[in-house]
């Protein structure tokens, strides 16, 4: 009963992590985007109870802009893990299909990419793809992929030594059966685990190329850029679109990661025993 | 309480729980060892014997003070007559109380041989090396990693730190598994020597042949407690010469014997019975034994818990 | 002996092998990379160079990018340029690529050296303070500090403390290397010391909380550990604990970590240098990418993709040097 209790608890503060997320995402899309224009009378104004996170020099309201901004950084996160992680499933299946030149030429392929700066390495890619939104998502996609691709393929590998995989093959299970019967209801929560641990990297990343300059135009309400426009009045004295918007990202990585240590421990029998 | 001023450790009633957590709310207290008693004098070898799970290696870290955080403690202990306190047993760390652990697994992988057996200090060298040849050990074991010694040689030099030491109780945890017949022989005749020299001297086994053999007194242990001390002597006559059903079917079990094992099996620490903890595998188990503790009797110079014991 | 060095020698042979194999993919990736972009190379090139160029140069420029020849031709080219050591001009900087990294590169290793070596000592000692008070409040309120720090982007820290320390405090200057109007020869060692503390500061912050939660869980692992019960009944205290076995058996991991983690080191001093505007590498990388500098961008990939492998390749071979149990196995 006490058990019950407990996961329950779990899982309600999962779910309220998961609407805070969700609540921010919806609001960002929701806010017009003439609401984010401004007057210039309003430029520069410190945080007050009208514009809680001040306005910025060209009279915006921050606020909206940075909520405007995490909404586009949970999408950006969103999509980058996806695609990292169905990186990660073919890379990690295929490097445990055992087949031993397969295996070497991943370990390889993982070393390479651990071997560029992930920094440098989204550059070149955002580069190569017009310095775009597209080549920002790629960018990230290309880089997130190789700690889950290790971790499925040892799951995998483990997996494929058990013994009720072996009998399931004796019995003449096609690979296809075995992967849809024994592998995928231990990978999924897995994956799903990784996926989301994933998600606040990603929107780290996100927020330094932007705001080094790549990916978004800079009209746009992505943090990294309210943050570079931030430098040019910070030794004027404007902390608060320097601070406020910063902290929001905090907070929004700090909301993601708690989500995926909850999920965890709803997943994993192992430590949800605990 | 009564001491006794010619014992070097005594211990009366000790239980020892840990406290678990099943969740994070939740906490359950496992009794791990409970009412059990000791006591070994100068110049004794004191065999512990018990199946495994029997609290037999938690002994030696509630005498030394070195159980885990989550471990409470209660009965007394007493050390010449003296009782057992945390500061006390700082100070007998390293000093009047050592510890012979079971495996190269309690050497540090990263230290020389060396550096765990007193170091580069002249006398203690002089000394290690007189004790590594008494022992049997090479010239150059002390520059050797604990990886590199074999499973015979990591005893030894386990052994070899207690008499380095100028402990008066010696507490061996397991010293022979994994040993030839040969080298056990030789371990325990280490231990012997060790006791002459009028250290007392706590030898915790399963292998109860050896603790018949070698031991002054043997103390069975079950379930966390101790069920019956006698003399060596009385567990070679055989089971006429025993006092409890336990030591008995020990005796039996025992494959130059008749091999025939006792059904059932050991309770675990989460579920011990209410009266004595025997009882449920008991073949001469009364209503009494399932309500009550029995009190520890003394019968014929040996100590036995039971209520028909004999 | 023999032996050891023998093994040594062939371990620095195979990660050799290793990293030219992993350079000459990046050196593949991103040229098709830069050949994909939109953004023409040669293009963004010329002009990047402004108008005033002769046809002699334009000439010289498009036989370096191979233009008008196919793509592979066109990297072989490039490759054998690069492999005689010709890394070409920076429009940008209109400098040999070269020359900038070379420069570029030592104010780099000052902020990358000084903040991998606080954050190293940082972050041992915290996880070492850590694993001793592991499960009391300390542990749990550094432990706490740790996971926040490690979801802070680099460049909001590196702003917040610029905003602090030198717009409110006014205790550090707000940008550059050297102070603005000296000439580079005459900036003292002093001024260049000056102007690193807080992007060093910064740098350090981001990458200790690794290194302390690595710590902290291995110390744990060996206090837990059968041979430190054994010490404890042999009458050492927690000082001699730590001193005599904690830091003989986690040091060597740490260290280790430190070198792995290269990559991290150059990724955050990309952001640290843009933040403080300072004139390492990881500024130039940004203007390169941002200006269409193709020559440098590709430069400093293959560089820092070089700088990552080795300090790989040093975890691998000092762990092997150290640890005698590794020492043994290969032997």
């Amino acid at each position: 009963m006490k058990r019950l209790n407990r996961r329950t608890r779990l899982l309600i503060l999962t779910a309220v992590t998961a609407a805070a997320l969700i609540c921010m995402y919806v609001l960002g899309l929701a806010i017009p985007d003439e609401a984010v224009e401004g007057s210039f009378l309003e430029a520069g104004e410190p945080p007050s109870f009208e514009h809680i996170f001040g306005t910025d020099s060209l009279g915006r309201d921050l606020f909206t802009r940075t909520i405007k901004g995490l909404s586009l950084s949970i999408t950006v996160g969103l999509v980058a893990s996806a695609v990292s992680a169905v990186i990660a499933i073919l890379v990690g299946l295929a490097a445990a299909t055992g087949i031993k030149g397969i295996d070497g030429f991943i370990n390889w392929l993982i070393d390479l990419t651990m071997g560029v700066p992930h920094t440098i390495l989204i550059i070149l890619i955002s580069f190569a793809l017009g310095r775009g939104f597209t080549g920002l998502l790629a960018g990230i996609a290309a880089t997130h992929w190789c700690s889950l691709a290790r971790l499925i393929r040892g799951e995998v590998l483990q997996l494929r030594s058990q013994q009720y995989v072996a009998i399931s093959r004796k019995l003449g299970k096609s690979n296809r059966w075995i992967l849809a019967h024994h592998l995928l209801p231990h990978l999924v929560p897995q994956l799903l685990v990784g996926l989301v641990l994933m998600f606040p990297h990603a929107i780290l990343h996100e927020a330094s190329i932007s705001f080094l300059g790549f990916g978004l135009p800079p009209e746009q309400p992505a943090i990294g850029i309210i943050l570079s426009e931030s430098m040019r009045y910070l030794s004027a004295g404007m902390w608060w679109p320097a601070v406020l918007p910063g902290a929001a990202l905090v907070l929004l990585v700090l909301l993601v990661d708690k989500l995926g240590d909850e999920l965890k421990m709803i997943l994993d029998p192992y430590s949800a025993q605990e | 309480m009564e001491q006794n001023k010619n014992t070097i450790l005594e211990i009366h009633d000790l239980s020892i729980s840990f406290r678990m957590y099943d969740s994070r709310f939740e906490q359950t207290e496992l009794k791990v060892i409970s009412d059990l008693y000791l006591s070994v004098s100068p110049g004794e070898i004191v065999a512990v014997a018990g199946a495994s799970g029997s609290g037999k290696s938690l002994l030696a870290s509630a005498v030394l003070g070195l159980l885990p955080a989550n471990a409470s403690l209660s009965g007394h202990i007493h050390y010449k007559g003296q009782e057992l306190t945390p500061e006390l047993q700082k100070n007998l760390r390293g000093g009047g109380i050592a510890l012979v652990p079971q495996s190269v697994e309690f050497l540090d992988p990263l230290m020389k041989v060396r550096s765990q057996t007193g170091g580069r200090d002249k006398a203690k060298t002089a000394e290690r090396t007189r004790v590594f040849k008494r022992l049997g050990l090479p010239d150059d074991t002390e520059n050797l990693y604990p990886f590199e010694l074999s499973g015979g040689m990591a005893r030894r030099v386990l052994v070899s730190t207690a008499m380095l030491s100028s402990a008066e109780l010696i507490i061996a945890d397991e010293p022979t598994p994994g040993m030839s017949l040969e080298q056990s022989l030789q371990a325990l005749t280490m231990f012997r020597e060790l006791a002459r020299e009028g250290r007392a001297i706590i030898l915790i086994t399963h292998d109860i042949d050896l603790a018949f053999e070698f031991a002054d007194r043997v103390a069975v242990f079950y379930a966390g407690t101790t069920v019956e001390t006698a003399p060596a002597s009385d567990f070679k006559q055989g089971p006429r010469a025993l006092r409890h059903p336990y030591s008995k079917a020990l005796w039996e079990a025992l494959p130059q014997n008749s091999f025939r094992p006792i059904p059932g099996s050991q309770p675990y620490p989460g579920d011990l019975p209410k009266g004595c903890l025997f009882a449920p595998r008991c073949p001469m188990r009364t209503a009494e034994c399932m309500e009550h503790v029995p009190p520890v009797r003394q019968i014929r110079g040996g100590e036995v818990r039971c209520f028909y014991g004999s | 002996m023999r032996g050891r060095f023998f093994n040594l020698c062939s371990a620095l042979i195979k990660n050799g092998m290793k990293i030219l194999s992993l350079l000459l993919a990046v050196s593949i990736i991103a040229f098709v990379l830069v050949t994909l972009s939109p953004i023409d190379p040669v293009q963004q090139y010329i002009l990047g160079l402004g108008t005033a160029i002769s046809q002699e140069q334009r000439e010289e420029i498009e036989e370096y990018w191979g233009v008008g020849e196919p793509p592979v031709e066109c990297y072989i080219n490039w490759l054998t340029n690069v492999l005689r050591g010709d890394l070409g001009v920076s429009s940008l900087y209109r400098r040999p690529v070269a020359d900038i990294i070379g420069e570029r590169f030592l104010s780099s290793l000052a902020l990358m050296v000084s903040s991998w070596l606080l954050s190293g000592i940082i972050g041992f000692s915290i996880g070492c303070l850590m694993g001793m008070r592991h499960g009391r409040f300390l542990d749990r309120f550094l432990k706490k500090v740790c996971y926040i720090l490690s979801s802070v982007p680099t460049f909001w820290l590196g702003l917040v403390l610029l905003l602090v320390f030198s717009v409110w405090l006014g205790w550090f200057p707000i940008g550059f290397s050297s102070p603005i109007g000296v000439l580079s020869g005459d900036v003292t060692f002093g001024q260049r010391l000056y102007h690193l503390v807080l992007p060093a500061f910064t740098l350090s912050l981001m990458s200790f909380p690794n290194i302390a939660l690595h710590t902290r869980q291995k110390l744990v692992e060996v206090l837990e550990s059968d041979y430190v019960l054994f010490a404890r009944a042999r009458g050492e205290g927690n000082w001699d604990i730590l001193r005599r076995h904690g830091i003989r058996n986690i040091l060597m991991p740490a260290v280790t970590l430190q070198f792995t983690s290269f990559a991290e080191l150059f990724g955050g001093s990309v952001m640290a240098e843009n933040v403080f505007s300072y004139p390492g590498l990881g500024s130039a990388v940004a203007a390169a990418g941002l200006n269409s500098d193709v020559p440098l961008l590709l430069g400093i990939t293959l560089f820092s993709t070089l700088f990552v492998c080795v300090g790989n390749m040093v975890a691998d071979l000092l762990y092997a040097a150290i640890d005698p149990r590794v020492r043994e196995a290969v032997e």
